[in-house]
């Protein structure tokens, strides 16, 4: 069992999510950073499915009641056990009533916190996710909460490769669905020049500041299915990308789609940030 | 029947109407393509995401698609008291009594044409012309969850509290969502519903 002293602002139980629900109106959900999320459960033989916390910008403060080996990966926050700096991207062995402290994001926005044995809460729909749009799976955690830490027989070890933290990267987008609906030239000056992150992201999507893409075809969009990565622009011309808790549908056009391996740089683009936007190889 | 790209494991198929949406969703859901994790229904089109797309795609133009009767999902009855905060504006808004917005939204027969905006909210076709308004244009914060609203060409039922643009008639106990029940939908895309009104 571990518990919670802080929490910290945003810390949740994420796994792999829950698919197969988008019919009845129900998001994929599951860790913003997926690979970050198998990185750290590999590193202390979960198989890949098996929850962990995800801890945004600040993490928390627990007390591990029992022996226990963990790993921390994915944004950069120092991390200290009983004091002693815990090293990043590595399987740790935790005694009972240690302190692990873990501190402000120094890069990155998402850091995963996998046990060995996982993160034992009741499933919803098949998953341990939190889903802040829909309010599926386990409450976010609070100060004084008691987690449990379940039992795994498989081990999954194979090596997931630790991912580099960019100042500012590059998200390769494909066309469509809806690129006709904005002015000529919109996929351009999407490429173009950077966009800033803005403060009203979260696991939802990241909105984004910088050029405007105008439409070429003004009448409503009947709402239509969303796929992870959807770079959607609202009325007001400024994108957003869609991440794990995005809604099964929307009513803006999407103009373009961010390939998957480029997904967790958008979950770990902190706001004030930039990125660019580039077309995939290929592409005209 | 259009193909859209949606990503690199997307296919958005746009369609004609929303009967050719119901059938191509129902046929989908028949012959379940291998590889194809989801089939999300919306109001002109079909997502499909999975693998094995492009066979799909170069398969579906020749699939016969058998219109779904109107009257073939099976029906629910919705008691509903009609009491919601703008059901004197709708009645305005359309020039109707009171008591005509009731009695046209309680003998409608709606279907489920898709769900979305938050796991159980189902979009409900067939709500008469004279009810089709256009939202609020103030959202509200929190509208209250077993809220009866229309807005365009649908009604719904708000399963949780959440900021909301629909028009509130009415509201209703029944609860259209439940994660412990299965299926946790109540109302499935194909459903239809019937509002029953209630005493005040």
């Amino acid at each position: 069992m571990i518990s919670v002293l802080k929490a910290g602002p945003l810390t949740l139980v994420q796994d792999l999510g829950r698919p197969g629900y988008a019919h009845l109106g129900v998001p994929h959900s599951g860790a913003a950073d997926r690979p970050a999320l198998i990185r750290a459960n590999r590193l202390v033989g979960n198989p890949d499915t098996a929850a962990a916390l995800e801890i945004t910008l600040l993490g928390p403060l627990l007390r591990f009641n029992r022996d226990a080996r963990i790993a921390l990966s994915g944004a950069h926050m120092p991390a200290t056990l009983d004091g002693k700096p815990l090293p990043h991207d590595a399987s740790v062995m935790v005694r009972a009533t240690q302190l692990l402290r873990i501190g402000a994001a120094r890069a990155g926005v998402r850091a995963y916190l996998a046990v060995a044995g996982g993160i034992d809460a009741a499933p919803v729909l098949g998953s341990r996710s939190t889903d802040i749009l829909s309010g599926l799976g386990p409450a976010p955690l609070a100060d004084g909460q008691r987690l449990n830490i379940g039992t795994l027989d498989e081990a999954d070890d194979r090596p997931q490769p630790a991912a580099t933290l960019e100042a500012e990267p590059v998200l390769h987008i494909l066309p469509g669905p809806r690129d006709d609906w904005f002015a000529a030239g919109s996929l351009d000056t999407l490429c173009r020049q950077p966009y800033t992150v803005t403060p009203a992201s979260n696991r939802v999507g990241v909105r984004l500041d910088g050029p405007v893409l105008p439409r070429r075809i003004v009448r409503e969009l009947p709402s239509e299915g969303l796929v992870l990565g959807a770079v959607q622009v609202p009325a007001d011309g400024k994108p957003l990308v869609f991440l794990a808790d995005h809604p099964v549908t929307g009513g803006y056009p999407v103009i373009a789609v961010v390939l998957p391996e480029d997904i967790p740089k958008v979950a770990q683009a902190r706001p004030g940030s930039r990125l660019r936007f580039a077309p995939c190889a290929g592409v005209a | 029947m259009r193909f859209l790209p949606a990503g690199h494991n997307g296919l958005l198929v746009e369609l004609d109407s929303q009967a050719a949406v119901r059938a191509l969703y129902a046929e989908l859901r028949r012959r379940a393509p291998p590889g194809v994790t989801e089939i999300v229904p919306a109001a002109r089109t079909v997502l499909l995401i999975g693998s094995g797309l492009d066979a799909l795609k170069a398969e579906l133009p020749g699939w016969s698609l058998p219109p779904v009767p109107e009257d073939s999902g099976p029906l629910i009855e919705i008691p509903v008291r009609y009491d919601g905060p703008d059901l004197t504006e709708v009645a305005a808004l359309s020039g109707l009594p009171v008591t005509e917005v009731i009695r046209l939204h309680s003998t409608a027969t709606f279907t489920v044409a898709f769900c979305g905006f938050v796991p159980g909210f189902a979009y409900l076709t067939g709500l008469p012309a004279a009810l089709q308004l256009p939202r609020r244009r103030q959202p509200r914060t929190r509208v209250a969850p077993g809220s009866v609203g229309i807005a365009g060409e649908y009604s719904a039922i708000y399963p949780r509290a959440t900021p909301g643009g629909w028009q509130l008639i009415g509201h209703t106990d029944v609860n259209v969502w439940d994660a412990a029940r299965q299926p946790p939908a109540l109302l499935m895309p194909g459903t239809r519903v019937r509002f029953v009104a209630q005493p005040a």
